[in-house]
């Protein structure tokens, strides 16, 4: 096999079958998908899907690679919806020329996710386009769960309590450096697949109202589009919510909001106030160790939106993401 | 940047430290209560605009003491004919403009450097000057146009960034020269402006020119001026010097940000920039009008890297400013607040600015837009 990726490879000719039978089918085996029919067969209950694509730069960064994003990304959103993901759907749009050995880095990657969540690829596509066409490689993944529990910004109520898995803004800085070129010691993406712990969540019952990762916006898209989708007031307290050292100290120095910034394995949970306690407590024990409660979901209001108090009780409102980012100049 | 990995965490711990907060804001109630009477207070620096705001430092002082937010935010001022000049300096053929951040979004008379930018214009936005030497140097055959904008704390940057190009014989580099001064504005502020009683000093601003340049504010106008850091802790630091100065009716230049302030200032940036700058006769400030000795230029002898020589055709002349109810102007002169302009979060926000201080984080109304607008 040549060790560049050709326009031939996604001719739909025999470079072509053999890239989805040596990299795809070999990378992500099972007996769905090596029946290579025209499509998949699959055979569940309520159905949760959902779709994304992933174009990253740099490609592979600390903490993650675009492949091991491309299935905890898709996979995470079926799993906010409280759904066991079980399948997957995977296209990769490729720049002609892109090395081949890349590409099987990144379907290795991908597979090994994979593993830890027990989700199989069950049908895929490959188109090569003309160089310059795409940045190198876009991946899209289509992720099917199982509904377990029924999780809605709808559920959302007065009284519940906000939690968050863990340290925020790790991927929007970690990316946001490399691409800057800035090194800074210990920033590292939080990319990471996150139905093992919400599975242990949801085999305890408790009363999850609303989970959503925090991917792109972060904590800050997700506690606005909560208050404005629920129509409530949403209480933050600022030292409460978690954010590392190298994170808070890179984000001082460019004037960045961490709040905006993305995370890629954190999420946030609405839960009914009576539960917050036993939740943080399997969160705890469940790989999430600095998962904190930092806020409150507050009463019905016309101009909804999310308060946030420093720690000398000053208020001030916690901003939606807008525009690009782009640093302080004086 | 440089490739040795850079520690982060002793930036500013310390001087955000809850407990020194509150006792801060105790002192400064007890002094507003010994001098019992009304106190403007006016921070010059944008940025100081923002830590209050964001800080949200106002509602721990008492309702005796007004901030008022100045001029101190280089976007801000900016008139509307040399946003026009970056726009058309950006079209001209074989150029690349460069400029930093906040310029992106500032409307001019009729458009911005992002919708520029989305035509097809080649526009630029780094985080350092020094980037447009490599800009330059990758595009040869391009001309490199470098927008200068910013008070006395960026004017060295640019000086640096013409020093290196010289000495690295770059001769694709360009600069069109907006950088603006502080005093001269503070004075028409005092002459024409709402009442001020104190001034809060523009910590930044100070590391370059040193202290010497507010003495006549104090001296003169006997107003008391008091430099400080951008931290909650800087800025109640300089409210509770202000308050104790006004309670013995002194009026000082007193410097609170020692640690990066010293009493000259930056010899060496000073010098830097009066090789390659010297004042400009005058200078229009957007809603303010024009400021005589209010700004920098580029000296004669570098006629051949002064876009606004070289390219004048391109360089509008001075116009009547649009303003169409927006009520920038009065703010930076302190008559007025954001929350008092009618457009303020209807017609006007920072994804659809009406003027020019909803665009930079240092403006007022972009502050008070992204955390008081309810
Ligand atoms: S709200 Fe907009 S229009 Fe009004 S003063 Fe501020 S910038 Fe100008």
């Amino acid at each position: 096999m040549a060790d560049r990726i050709l326009l031939a490879h996604g001719s739909g000719g025999l470079e072509n079958q053999c890239l989805i039978r040596d990299i795809f089918v070999a990378g992500f085996e099972n007996h769905i998908l090596s029946t290579m029919d025209d499509a998949a067969v699959v055979n569940i209950g309520t159905l949760a899907v959902s779709t994304d694509s992933y174009t990253v730069d740099p490609l592979f960064f600390s903490g993650g690679d675009i492949g091991k994003l491309a299935v905890a990304g898709t996979t995470n959103d079926v799993s906010m919806r409280g759904a066991r993901p079980l399948y997957l759907t995977v296209a990769f749009i490729i720049e002609e020329g892109f090395e081949i050995d890349l590409l099987k880095k990144i379907v290795a990657s991908m597979a090994s996710e994979l593993q830890t969540i027990g989700v199989q690829v069950i049908t895929g596509d490959t188109k090569v386009v003309p160089k310059g066409a795409v940045d190198k490689i876009i991946i899209n993944t289509t992720g099917i769960g199982e509904l377990v529990c029924d999780c809605a910004v709808s559920h959302i109520q007065t009284g519940d309590q906000l939690i968050v898995s863990g340290p925020i803004a790790e991927h929007g800085a970690c990316i946001f450096a490399a691409r800057e070129e800035i090194s800074v010691h210990g920033l590292r993406s939080d990319c990471r697949s996150l139905w093992p712990g919400i599975e242990s969540l949801l085999n305890k019952k408790l009363h999850i109202h609303a989970m959503r990762d925090a991917t792109r916006g972060g904590l800050s898209a997700v506690l606005n589009e909560w208050a404005e989708q629920s129509h409530h007031l949403i209480h933050i307290v600022e030292n409460q919510v978690p954010i590392s050292t190298p994170v808070s100290g890179f984000c001082e120095m460019l004037g960045i909001d961490p709040f905006t910034l993305a995370c890629e394995g954190t999420f946030v949970l609405s839960v009914a106030e009576q539960d917050c306690q036993s939740t943080l407590e399997v969160l705890h024990q469940a790989g999430y160790p600095h998962a904190a409660l930092i806020g409150t979901v507050m009463e019905k209001h016309a101009h909804p939106h999310v308060i946030l108090q420093s720690d000398y009780g000053t208020e001030r409102l916690m901003e939606y993401p807008s525009g690009e980012i782009l640093p302080r100049i004086c | 940047m440089g490739s040795q990995p850079l520690t982060t965490d002793k930036l500013y711990s310390g001087y955000r430290n809850p407990d020194i907060i509150r006792a801060y804001s105790h002192k400064i109630h007890q002094a507003a209560q010994d001098l019992d009477r009304p106190v403007n207070i006016m921070e010059v620096c944008g940025g100081h605009t923002f830590s209050i705001v964001k800080y949200g430092l106002d509602q721990l002082v008492p309702d005796s003491i007004r901030f008022i937010h100045g001029p101190g935010c280089p976007v801000c001022v900016l008139p509307q004919h040399r946003i026009d000049a970056s726009i058309a300096l950006a079209s001209m053929e074989d150029t690349i403009l460069v400029t930093l951040g906040d310029m992106i979004k500032i409307p001019g008379s009729r458009t911005s450097l992002q919708h520029a930018r989305a035509e097809g214009r080649d526009v630029r936005f780094v985080y350092t000057p020094l980037d447009a030497i490599k800009i330059a140097t990758e595009n040869p055959h391009k001309k490199v146009i470098y927008f200068a904008i910013g008070f006395e704390t960026t004017t060295p940057m640019t000086a640096l960034l013409i020093e290196q190009s010289r000495q690295l014989k770059v001769n694709n580099l360009f600069f069109h020269i907006n950088h603006v001064l502080v005093p001269p504005a503070i004075e028409l502020i005092l002459q024409q402006g709402g009442h001020i009683d104190a001034f809060i000093g523009p910590g930044h601003v100070t590391t370059i020119t040193g202290t010497g340049i507010y003495e006549p504010f104090a001296l003169q106008h006997h107003k008391p001026v008091v430099i400080s850091g951008f931290e909650p802790i800087d800025v109640l630091d300089a409210v509770l010097k202000i308050l104790l100065q006004l309670c013995d009716n002194k009026a000082i230049v007193e410097n609170c940000y020692s640690r990066s302030a010293k009493p000259e200032g930056n010899l060496k940036a000073q010098a830097l920039v009066s090789k390659y700058f010297e004042t400009r006769e005058d200078f229009i400030w957007r809603g303010i009008g024009t400021i005589e000795n209010s700004a920098m230029k580029l000296r004669d002898e570098y006629v051949e890297i002064d876009a606004e020589q070289q390219f004048s055709r391109y360089c509008p002349r001075a116009t009547q400013e649009k303003t169409s109810g927006c009520l920038c102007g009065q703010i930076l002169m302190g008559h007025a607040q954001p929350k008092d302009c009618a457009l303020f979060g209807k017609g006007c926000t920072p994804s659809s600015p009406q003027g020019s201080c909803m665009v930079s984080n240092e403006g007022a109304c972009a502050a008070y837009y992204r955390y008081r607008r309810y």
